[in-house]
């Protein structure tokens, strides 16, 4: 068989591609090497995460917060395999839907591991061995999991995301190494779900990577649901006893801490996932972390080569991916697509959520540009207070001179659905003002976006 | 009471189908509202209101008028509903009177840092023309570059403007008004002859016009291709054809040929031909006298190709033979430039590396003669 484009690896990244090749008239092949497509965000990330995350926010809200709404609830009970099993449901339904489209497009999927042959051929060895003979090629193969040295992971009780989607009990005390999404997303849903949680972290805040106000908002919250962080931790050892896990790590005084839970969750991060491609074969270049070095238009350095999303630099993100899987599709028919990857907005699906696009604070200080904050707690709007969701804020980051927004960073019920108002006014390049002159409806939390950016215009906000 | 008459519209469009009133008699229109929805067999267009006042229209939906009739009178002088403030004093009349007197709003559009910044489509759009955002005025807020601009973009791209858009226009000599008028006589318009045999630049007469007693000749050469689409035979216009490569011209013929088949065609890019080229060719046609299109001075149809038996060298050979068509009028062109044009064009169908060189002989070129 001989394809226009070969994908390797179905994840966001990779079907993607796949749809926009075949809009565009390549005969396209997808090369998947696990059962279902979707990659990781599918079947053991994102949508998973997001299913559970829902879950045991009900389950807390059933558990804390009914009475105050005046809901009695006499025997509450928590049934966990339940939950697990409506999680598989939405996995499975979200994983057929790709292979729908997947024929609508007319796209031929294989299943098995690729590999390359040369850069030309693809060798598929699932149940049986296959060659595929392509044109272009473009790997999509994702990330895994990483680990610290010194820490081996058993997927019993020292375990990654994925043992995390699919727990048997709830943890009675899940100690999470890492502050990043990963480990505060699970974290939260056990948490909820009633057990104790205590994160450990490298640097001195949650969430490194977003704007610090929130960071520190979301611990404050966490804290509320029962988290308690460790920071300036370096941890030295995860020790699976059989019942429980002893963690040890070195303070920011340089003494030796203990940790026993009955579950560690390693979070630390992802690395980019290239085994068993064989691209040494072909003489693609990988950089000193692992990822495959790219041009500005993702090509590697064989010609007809490309890769996009986790494997590559940048955030690990879906949409990322998404986006770069267009964007090559698009290269690869002649058209010359842009991709902005200043505007990718970060998201985190704590609750509160979190959520942020453009230049943080502590960036724009760094590169010394002047700039106006305006800020707008969510506790001021009538919609937060009636749907007693009042934690959280929005701020805005716009140019002291120009008036330009340089950054958006909310956290609050559904922001990360509100952050996409600040990506198309930063797409146009919209002023402070430009957004605070546009109308908001009333009550919604998005009126929280509309009084940050009166208050960065000129300090005034209406509801302050 | 302004009268509003069928506008010209293209060339050969002689009268058009009332597709639908916006308004009715007795409404009252602001100036630039769209009144009518008109359509010819070629296109569809859009009449607006010259003027501000009460509408009476002239022919109902479905009527076919003729270009230049009366379609709708506007009487100016009628006063404005109340309840119907004048669109301009209407911005005026909402702002507060305590309004803050500080600035911007109210302000016309100025520039600003996000002056000529494209937005993510126009973005695109510009780089895959090969225009830079800084060659093309924003229309949106403080100038931005909305997607529209990125699309008008390429009808009056800069390219396009530096190349040569020159024409040129004579008197007749006697001679040729003498021979124009002896053809006329002959036949009623145009005086068609047709030369049966097989370079538009070398004969500028085949790329002219005539205009009364002026022959207007073209420095350009503004190619009409017909095209067969949905609602009719099409012609729309390959613009300074003299300056694409042969590539360039079959992906513009491509591009129009896509549009006239989904009749999105512009009547824009249907009008100004200097010169057309029919193909009968692809329905069968092995031989067919093109009729000109006016104002333009000649048409070259092309046919399908037969094998034919045909001699060479004293011997019988079968041979691919297609014949070409050249209808022109003779009041500017003379059999001695028509025979030669066709005698080029054959040349070049023949050897399709002269098209490659600008006609060139490609052995000379290669050894360097």
């Amino acid at each position: 068989m001989k394809y226009d484009v070969t994908i390797i690896g179905s994840g966001p990244g990779g079907y993607v591609a796949a749809i926009r090749c075949a809009q565009l008239g390549f005969k396209t092949a997808l090369i998947e090497k696990y059962n279902t497509l979707g990659g990781t965000c599918l079947n053991v990330g994102c949508i998973p995460s997001k299913a559970l995350l829902d879950s045991s926010e009900h389950f807390h809200n059933a558990a804390h917060n009914f009475k105050t709404h005046g809901i009695n609830l006499n025997d509450l009970q928590l049934d966990l395999a339940q939950m697990i099993e409506r999680k598989n449901g939405v996995v499975k339904v979200t994983c057929d839907g790709i292979d729908f489209l997947m024929k609508k497009n007319k796209i031929d999927v294989f299943k098995g591991l690729g590999s390359f042959i040369d850069k030309n051929t693809i060798l598929v060895s699932g149940e049986t061995e296959q060659k595929i003979e392509t044109d272009k090629v473009i790997i999509a193969t994702g990330s895994k999991p990483s680990t610290l040295p010194g820490i081996a992971i058993d997927k019993t009780r020292i375990i990654t995301s994925t043992e995390a989607l699919a727990m048997k009990e709830v943890p009675k005390h899940l100690i999470i190494i890492g502050g990043g999404v990963i480990g505060l997303e699970l974290g939260s849903v056990y948490a909820r779900l009633g057990a104790q949680v205590s994160v450990i972290e490298y640097t001195n805040t949650i969430i490194p990577t977003m704007d610090g106000t929130l960071g520190k908002e979301l611990q404050r919250s966490l804290r509320k649901l029962g988290f308690t962080f460790y920071f300036n931790h370096k941890v030295k050892t995860a020790t699976n006893a059989g019942s429980e896990v002893t963690v040890t790590a070195e303070n920011e005084k340089g003494e030796e801490v203990s940790f026993t839970g009955d579950y560690c969750l390693v979070s630390v991060g992802r690395k980019p996932f290239t085994t068993g491609l064989n691209i040494e074969s072909i003489g693609v270049k990988l950089d000193e972390r692992g990822r495959i070095e790219t041009d500005a238009h993702l090509e590697t350095n064989v010609k007809g080569v490309y890769a996009i999303g986790d494997v590559v630099k940048g955030a690990m993100l879906a949409h990322k991916a998404e986006e770069e899987g267009v964007f090559v599709a698009e290269i690869l028919a002649g058209q010359k697509p842009h991709i902005n990857y200043n505007l990718i907005p970060g998201v985190v699906y704590t609750w509160p959520e979190v959520a942020g696009v453009g230049a943080t604070e502590e960036e724009l200080k760094k590169a010394g540009t002047k700039y106006k904050v305006g800020s707008f707690p969510m506790r001021a709007l009538g919609r937060a207070r009636a749907s007693m969701d009042i934690d959280g804020l929005v701020k805005i980051l716009a140019d002291a001179e120009t008036d330009e927004v340089l950054g958006v960073h909310m956290i609050g019920p559904r922001v990360a659905d509100l952050i996409a108002e600040a990506v198309v006014a930063m797409e146009f390049r919209a002023s402070a003002e430009d957004i605070s002159r546009m109308s908001h409806a009333h009550p919604t939390y998005a009126e929280a976006v509309k009084e940050a950016a009166l208050a960065a215009t000129a300090n005034r906000a209406l509801h302050m | 009471m302004l009268k509003i008459n069928v506008p010209t519209v293209g060339e050969s469009i002689s009268e058009v189908t009332i597709a639908r009133w916006n308004k009715k008699t007795g409404d009252y229109v602001e100036m630039d509202e769209l009144l009518c929805e008109l359509e010819s067999d070629k296109a569809t267009f859009e009449l607006n209101a010259e003027a501000s006042g009460v509408l009476t229209t002239h022919g109902n939906e479905g009527d076919t008028i003729k270009v230049g009739d009366l379609i709708a009178e506007i009487n100016t002088e009628a006063a404005r509903p109340e309840g119907m403030a004048k669109p301009e004093a209407k911005a005026v009349s909402t702002k507060p009177a305590d309004a803050p007197s500080t600035k911007k709003a109210d302000e016309p559009a100025k520039t600003s840092y996000a002056t000529g910044s494209a937005g993510p489509a126009a973005q695109k759009i510009l780089a895959e023309k090969g225009i830079s955002p800084a060659q093309v005025v924003g229309s949106g807020k403080d100038g931005r570059i909305l997607k529209s601009d990125a699309v008008k973009a390429e009808l009056k791209t800069t390219q396009n403007e530096q190349k040569s858009r020159v024409d040129r226009a004579e008197k007749m000599t006697s001679l040729r008004k003498t021979v124009s008028k002896r053809l006329l006589a002959a036949k009623n318009e145009t005086a068609m002859l047709t030369t049966f045999n097989e370079a538009l630049q070398q004969f500028p007469a085949v790329n002219a016009y005539l205009n009364g007693e002026e022959i207007i000749y073209h420095d350009y050469c503004d190619i009409s291709i017909a095209v067969s689409a949905p609602k009719g035979l099409v012609v729309p216009v390959i613009r300074n054809a003299e300056s694409m490569s042969l590539a360039e011209v079959e992906s513009e013929v491509m591009r129009l040929a896509g549009k006239a088949r989904d009749n999105k065609l512009s009547i824009e890019e249907m009008t100004g031909g200097t010169f057309t080229i029919t193909n009968g060719g692809v329905f069968g046609s092995m031989l067919s006298t093109p009729i000109i299109n006016p104002p333009q001075s000649a048409i070259l149809g092309m046919h399908n190709i037969v094998e034919r038996a045909v001699v060479q060298n004293g011997q019988i050979v079968i041979r691919p033979i297609m014949y070409v068509a050249l209808s022109y009028d003779h009041r500017i062109i003379d059999g001695r430039e028509s025979v030669g044009f066709l005698v080029k064009v054959k040349q070049c169908l023949e050897n399709p590396a002269l098209l490659l060189t600008q006609g060139t002989d490609l052995n000379k070129l290669l050894l360097g003669l």
